[in-house]
């Protein structure tokens, strides 16, 4: 989030979009009723009424997959209309950068296309920069090769017409959801969204929410209190995850983990590090080498050094153009091409799209080490329904882990608060924590590698490795050096700071090897003040609800992001009783603000020669409406999903992303606008079920309210297929099968797209065949294995099914 | 005397179940064997082992869909008809607590045969009151009085994230009913409280309260039988003073142990 949950209050509009908030983020709630309170719209546009639904006050029905046709829609009649917030608009975003002549768009495809690889050359995708190479703007909006323009003009292809033939959408309902929404545009007024998976696990995910973000820009609304582009995240520390880099494709911190062929620290901080040659742009990212040594300094210790270039050969690289995302593990361990996997915290025989081909993949491995709470079906695969034991060789080791409430650690919420949790009770039996797992495992592989060699010692060898205490591990060890050390005295202006004290924030990182740090956003969170994620302040000074002394948020305790654009370019916020941070004359003062720098001009109208843009992390220091750095576009284009029910995409002659990729194995077969399987289907979750059910399918008071797999569908579908209400039904994809109860249904209504009646149907992904009995197996079965082109994350929210009585 | 008061909002109540589960955890009761019948609600209805249970009703209005959600529970009467049929049985099976007026169902129910049990679920107004067979014993909403006993909340109250349960003395709970219709009324024409004056659970809803769920509010056609009412004239007055102070050892009985 960029904002937080408490930040919800403060809002004036609440979309809840490619989310059921209410139900799978039930405290949430708390705040969106409040913000209804104070009056508050809540709108809802979901493919199905759901609990979030019959809170708002607004509610549209959209077939799933049609997020860009219909937030396109609202781009639309917000420049149509004139509801963007010009000011903001024109002097805080890249609305005013002017594309360069090479730039173009035709038929669904952005410049610079190669169809043999289905790759763009993203050359084009660039503004002009004058003599100095500064980008060249038109703050009055109006070159016709301005960004803004382009816009309008790739958005004026989303009437209302097109949008509603396309998502199914009644148009009066899109327009009262326009209006309701596009009146946030209003300087001092504020509109937020609250998305989730709904928007992500599609082909076009990514930029579903980049055309949302491409709103809360225009409309204004980034920066604000009751506004942001806030991700609800689906486990309680997925944010810390990602924050402490679990991803291939990051360091912690959000780096860019290094490719092969940056074979030096200098070439992997020279491609990381972004320029600028705009004095009034920040770019903190500049700061890049300083966080990049302190980290390596973290991981390797005294090993790294100057001369070893900090331990940079020594840390994993990706092979150039080879992507190890989730998708692509279990596709090469369906290939054999690797033989040993960790199922650690996971149960990817039910969360994985294709679960025929994740449970086929796992037969070819050698061993599996499942580490969780309970057995589950991927542990226990090779007994799950078509398996033959006997035909397999994998073998598998059970580690029973602790739970969270088991453990001392910290959890990282959606709003990035950092909080940290004390140990409740202890595990039972032999579980342990994954920390003591962790350092048992690694104990054990780096004596072998002592005593045998093997194929690569030195990083296993020279990792700083002691985050112990009287032999068990140690959270605030590890949260302590994720903070980060000074490692000899340093001078910074007229303070020196001790060697072995904890670094107060990132500013204070160095590129010389005399700092080390684990992830410089979290950097402050653990200082020689004490385990600032620990802290329990109840006062509330903001009246914002910023809470900024409960627990710590990243970065350096900054509630709201991209405060700077809060406030008009004097330094006055756009609304006056929800300020986030204010300029005094020499100070700011509210939210920690976004860079020190005072605002853009003095309060008797001239240019402050120190003043700075607002938006510091982009190099420019303008906020990115037109994104040239994404694999598929650098503005959001509706193509259908993968499957879909029609023949052709009424928007353009480009049928499905471009730039997706499609796996070739015998499970990854494609049935688009295939009579066998007409019904769109989408998954979801409820309250009583978290995930894959591992852990909630063994809870009777959860099962008793939600006991077995269901299939929610319209009466006019159940109908047409003498489905009654409770029936047992066969709901099927090109890929497998599933049973489920029906549960028929008004929320579901059948859709008109482009004059045809396309039906639509949901289930939970909840169920696994290993308990209860008749719980039914994993709706994954029915998904397809193929994903966004930038993050890969599967199209389990869009993709066609049949349904018959079973 | 500081008398308890429920106000139910179910303009806030998102069905997330938190208060259904509480009341399971709390009460120490069993998780029921259910089927998914085509529906949300489960279990399908209050029962033995299930005293709070919220109610999915899909209800098209003025041809808007509404999914109203209504948590259902004993209404803690002030003038409990469950109560006077019992006494008309068995002195002590219902007992009113005198410091909070939750209505209470002691170990002595078990005495009621079954026909003088479904005479006491016939009497109540919601059909609240549920038995099981092999003990007898009847049970529902406790006001989780060891709880409130002790200042906390009930533990339904606890867990609801969005201030549709609420609960406090009667006076605070009744202006806060009020307060709330008024804002609800603005939009919603038919926002009404239900039964405010018989009950100690106020639900405020804004729909006929039918379509939320039969026994919204109370049906008509009961109240004790003319029978039951001439035994309760009889009976010695001293009996019904002494069923006042057995509520206080009520309260050890209702948890449900293991």
């Amino acid at each position: 989030m960029t904002n937080h949950w408490i930040d919800l209050a403060n809002s004036d509009c609440i979309l809840i979009m490619g989310s059921n908030a209410a139900a799978n983020h039930p405290i949430s709630f708390k705040w969106v009723m409040k913000a209804k309170e104070r009056g508050a719209t809540i709108v809802s546009v979901d493919p199905r009424f759901t609990q979030s639904s019959a809170k708002a006050d607004i509610y549209a029905p959209l077939r799933s997959g049609t997020d860009i046709a219909f937030l396109g829609g609202m781009i639309n009649y917000i420049m149509e209309n004139k509801l963007y917030h010009e000011e903001y608009v024109a002097y805080y975003t890249n609305a005013c950068f002017v594309l360069d002549k090479s730039y173009s768009f035709k038929d669904g495809l952005f410049s610079g296309y190669d169809p043999k690889t289905g790759v763009y050359d993203k050359s084009t995708w660039k503004w002009d920069n004058d003599k100095d190479g500064i980008p060249v703007k038109d703050y009055t909006l109006k070159d016709p090769q301005c960004v803004f323009q382009q816009l309008k003009k790739h958005f004026s292809r989303y009437t209302l017409d097109k949008v509603s033939a396309i998502t199914g959408t009644p148009k009066n309902d899109l327009v009262a959801v326009y209006k309701a929404y596009a009146a946030t545009g209003k300087p001092g007024k504020a509109g937020t969204i609250m998305y989730a998976m709904g928007f992500c696990q599609h082909t076009v995910g990514v930029q579903n929410i980049r055309a949302m973000s491409i709103i809360q820009l225009l409309l204004g609304n980034m920066g604000v209190a009751g506004g942001g582009v806030n991700a609800l995240r689906g486990e309680s520390n997925v944010q810390g995850s990602t924050d402490q880099g679990l991803l291939f494709h990051i360091w912690p911190g959000y780096v860019a983990s290094p490719k092969a062929s940056e074979t030096t620290l200098a070439i992997f901080n020279e491609k990381r590090t972004p320029k600028t040659k705009d004095p009034m742009s920040v770019n903190w990212l500049s700061n890049l080498p300083k966080y990049s040594v302190s980290y390596l300094k973290a991981v390797w210790g005294d090993a790294a050094t100057p001369e070893n270039e900090f331990g940079y050969g020594w840390m994993p690289k990706c092979d150039d153009g080879k992507s190890y995302t989730w998708l692509d593990l279990f596709d090469a361990m369906y290939q054999g091409q690797f033989t040993g996997f960790f199922a650690w915290g996971q149960n990817p025989a039910c969360s994985g799209a294709n679960a025929n081909k994740t449970r086929e993949a796992m037969t070819k491995l050698d061993w599996m080490v499942n580490i969780n709470l309970f057995d589950n079906e991927t542990g226990s695969f090779w007994k799950g329904p078509g398996m033959d034991p006997k035909k397999i060789k994998t073998e598998v080791f059970f580690l029973p882990c602790a739970a969270s409430m088991e453990k001392e650690g910290s959890l990282s919420n959606s709003g990035r608060w950092m909080q940290w949790r004390y140990k409740a009770a202890n595990p039972p039996g032999d579980a342990k924590p994954d920390g003591d797992i962790v350092v048992e495992l690694f104990d054990t592989i780096r004596e072998l590698y002592k005593k045998e060699g093997g194929a690569y010692p030195d990083p296993i060898l020279k990792l700083k490795w002691d985050y112990t205490t009287n032999g068990q591990f140690d959270p605030h060890k590890v949260a302590k050096q994720i903070n980060g050390y000074f490692l000899k005295d340093v001078k910074i202006g007229d303070t020196t700071y001790k060697q072995g004290t904890l670094v107060p924030a990132f500013p204070m990182l160095q590129a010389d090897g005399s700092t080390s740090c684990g992830n410089w956003i979290y950097c402050a969170s653990y200082t020689d003040k004490g385990n600032m994620a620990a802290r329990r302040g109840t006062q509330d000074k903001s009246g914002i609800g910023l809470y900024s002394e409960w627990a710590w948020c990243w970065p350096v305790n900054r509630r709201i992001i991209y405060n700077r654009a809060s406030v008009d370019r004097y330094g006055n916020p756009w609304n006056k009783e929800r300020a986030v941070i204010r300029w005094t004359g020499d100070k700011w003062e509210g939210d920690v603000p976004d860079g020190p720098a005072p605002p853009m001009f003095l309060a008797d109208g001239k240019p402050n020669p120190n003043g700075k843009y607002p938006f510091i992390m982009k190099p420019e220091g303008f906020a990115n409406i037109f994104g040239p750095g994404l694999a598929d576009g650098p503005f959001p284009e509706h193509y259908e999903p993968l499957e879909c029910p029609i023949e052709k995409n009424p928007m353009s002659g480009q049928f499905i992303n471009p730039t997706i990729k499609q796996f070739g194995t015998a499970h990854d077969k494609r049935a688009t606008c295939d009579p066998r399987y007409p019904i769109v289907g989408t998954t979801y979750r409820v309250t009583e079920h978290w995930q894959t059910g591992l852990m909630t399918r063994y809870q009777p008071w959860l099962l008793e309210a939600e006991p077995q797999q269901f299939c929610e569908m319209s009466e006019e579908l159940a109908k047409l297929r003498e489905i009654k209400n409770g029936d047992k039904v066969i709901v099927e994809s090109a890929r497998g099968k599933v049973v489920a109860v029906a549960i028929v249904t008004k929320r579901f209504r059948p859709f008109t797209i482009d004059g045809t009646t396309v039906h639509q149907v949901g289930l939970p992904w909840h169920y696994g065949w290993m308990t209860p009995k008749e719980g039914g197996d994993s709706t994954n079965l029915l998904t397809p294995s193929v994903g966004d082109p930038n993050t890969r994350i599967p199209e389990t929210k869009a993709f066609m099914v049949n349904v018959r009585k079973a | 005397m500081a008398d308890k008061t429920f106000f139910i909002d179910t303009t806030k109540c998102t069905a997330c179940r938190g208060c259904q589960i509480a009341c399971k955890q709390w009460n120490k009761l069993p998780a029921t064997e259910t089927h998914n019948w085509g529906s949300h609600q489960n279990p399908a209805d209050l029962s033995f082992d299930t005293f709070k249970l919220v109610r999915f009703s899909e209800v098209v209005s003025g041809g808007k869909l509404n999914w109203y959600f209504f948590p259902d529970q004993c209404r803690h009467c002030l003038e409990p008809p469950c109560k006077d049929t019992a006494e008309g049985y068995v002195e002590g099976a219902i007992l009113k607590d005198e410091a909070t007026g939750a209505i209470i169902y002691t170990d002595k129910s078990r005495e009621l045969d079954e026909a003088a049990a479904e005479a006491v679920r016939q009497s109540c107004p919601y059909d609240i009151p549920r038995r099981d067979k092999a003990s007898g014993r009847l049970a529902k909403c406790t006001m989780c009085i060891d709880r409130v006993g002790n200042g906390l909340p009930p533990a339904c109250v606890k867990s609801c994230p969005t201030g549709t349960m609420n609960f406090g003395d009667r006076k605070a709970m009744l202006e806060l009913a009020n307060k709330r219709l008024d804002e609800v009324k603005k939009q919603y024409a038919k926002a009404q409280l239900l039964d405010t004056d018989m009950v100690r659970v106020v639900f405020l809803v804004v729909d006929d309260p039918k379509v939320y769920h039969k026994f919204a509010i109370a049906r008509n056609d009961v109240g004790i039988s003319r029978k039951l009412a001439l035994r309760r004239l009889i009976r010695p007055a001293a009996a019904l003073i002494a069923g006042l102070t057995m509520a206080a050892g009520a309260a050890a009985e209702n948890s449900r142990s293991e």
